[in-house]
């Protein structure tokens, strides 16, 4: 490992004084960035850890009914936490990556990294979250911005992910079955005014609202819904796991097991 | 450099560490614990895991000073009070879920981890919750046998293959 400094404050006002400085980069559990360090794929000059900052750990329900997570929550506190709220948010958690990445990974560094094939960016996505930072709150609808990219600006830090909890929920996720992302997942929440679709994994864009399927689940919330539904192979992903065609295919599988498999 | 004040096995320890010093070079390099090993160095497989405040984590992953204050447990802490193997380690003996050993201690504290959280685990719960253990010689097929037994249940039922 190279040499740099790391910081590690207990507030998020410190964390926020510390990303000031140049080359600083937010650390969240680093189960993507410590490897990306090593691979010298990133070399910024300051971590700032954000492990030790209380107020940006745990899960609870806030007045008006909706789930908040702490950024700094790691994946098995969700799992465990959310269960009794929103299975389908807690079935997600459960399912990233392995039980030791689990216990170190956050929901917040997920978010900020907003790797294409991670599971978080489909749930804040698909249940139409808000995503709350230092400084503003952000709609999930204007927080992904392609691969990799996301609202926030620099030394912006996210402290808080507030999920409306649907009526019915389910991620299914296809997985690649050596880095335990997903080759396609998606997220289906059904809210008393429509059903909502987001789709991570599969396109060269990011995480996408497949607006077709939704609709088509409002109206009818069953898998037979999607039949006369196709997804455009164009712009999806084409590597060595799975051609444009197949992930696009996979697209529609999913999401009928998801409404199948939705609680 | 930084100070870290952290219990490892049940022991107080202090020391100065540079603040990039992975958790598993503190734990190999400064404390000669060498039993928790670094297999692929980028978090996928396992070799490196130990348990920090009782939750298993990948060593390679974490940095020595995010420990600070923790109670962390490697597989030198494992074995009985008395020096013999503890009921995994000694599972792992009888089942021979070992061939080459260099993933072995990763497996025994994800194992124990398991069992604390699950103390009956199905045959398709113990292979689940190894996805991030790699093993390259056993097929992991004694690995599970191994877990199974330790966990108490009978494993007559799975053949040796």
């Amino acid at each position: 490992m190279y040499a740099f400094e790391i910081e590690r404050p207990g507030t998020i006002a410190d964390a926020v004084k510390a990303l000031q400085s140049d080359g600083a980069q937010a650390l969240g559990g680093g189960q993507t960035l410590i490897p990306t360090l090593k691979a010298r794929l990133a070399a910024p000059d300051v971590l700032v850890s954000l492990s030790a900052i209380g107020e940006m750990q745990g899960v609870c329900l806030s007045d008006d009914g909706a789930l908040c997570i702490g950024a700094a929550t790691t994946h098995a506190t969700v799992a465990r936490d959310a269960a009794a709220h929103f299975a389908g948010l807690a079935h997600l958690a459960s399912h990233i990556g392995d039980p030791a990445v689990r216990n170190r990974g956050t929901i917040g560094g997920s978010l900020a990294n907003n790797d294409p094939a991670a599971c978080y960016p489909a749930a804040v996505l698909g249940t139409g979250a808000v995503i709350i930072t230092n400084t503003r709150q952000i709609a999930a609808d204007d927080y992904f911005q392609g691969m990799f990219t996301t609202a926030l600006d620099e030394g912006e830090v996210i402290t808080e992910v507030r999920f409306p909890i649907p009526q019915k929920s389910h991620y299914m996720k296809f997985v690649q079955p050596a880095s335990r992302f997903a080759l396609v997942g998606v997220f289906v929440a059904k809210y008393a005014d429509g059903v909502r679709v987001a789709v991570t994994g599969a396109s060269e864009e990011g995480v996408f609202r497949w607006h077709e399927a939704e609709a088509a689940l409002s109206a009818d919330f069953s898998p037979k819904a999607l039949d006369a539904l196709s997804v455009d192979a164009d712009g999806m992903i084409g590597d060595l796991h799975g051609t444009p065609a197949y992930r696009a295919h996979l697209v529609k599988v999913m999401t009928g097991r998801a409404v199948t498999a939705a609680t | 450099m930084a100070s870290v004040a952290m219990v490892v096995n049940g022991k107080s320890i202090t020391r100065e560490v540079e603040g990039h010093t992975l958790l598993v070079d503190f734990l190999r390099d400064d404390l000669r614990l060498t039993g928790t090993h670094v297999g692929c160095d980028t978090s996928q497989c396992g070799a490196c895991v130990v348990h920090v405040n009782g939750q298993s984590v990948k060593a390679c992953a974490m940095f020595a000073i995010e420990a600070d204050g923790a109670d962390v447990a490697t597989i030198e802490g494992q074995a009985n009070k008395d020096g013999s193997l503890n009921v995994i380690q000694q599972a792992f003996q009888d089942h021979h879920g070992l061939q080459c050993g260099f993933c072995t201690p990763g497996m025994v504290m994800t194992a124990a981890a398991l069992l604390k959280e699950n103390p009956k685990p199905t045959e398709a719960e113990v292979r689940s919750y190894l996805e991030g253990n790699i093993c390259r010689c056993t097929g992991y097929h004694n690995i599970v046998k191994a877990i199974m037994a330790a966990s108490g249940q009978d494993v007559t039922a799975i053949a040796a293959e």
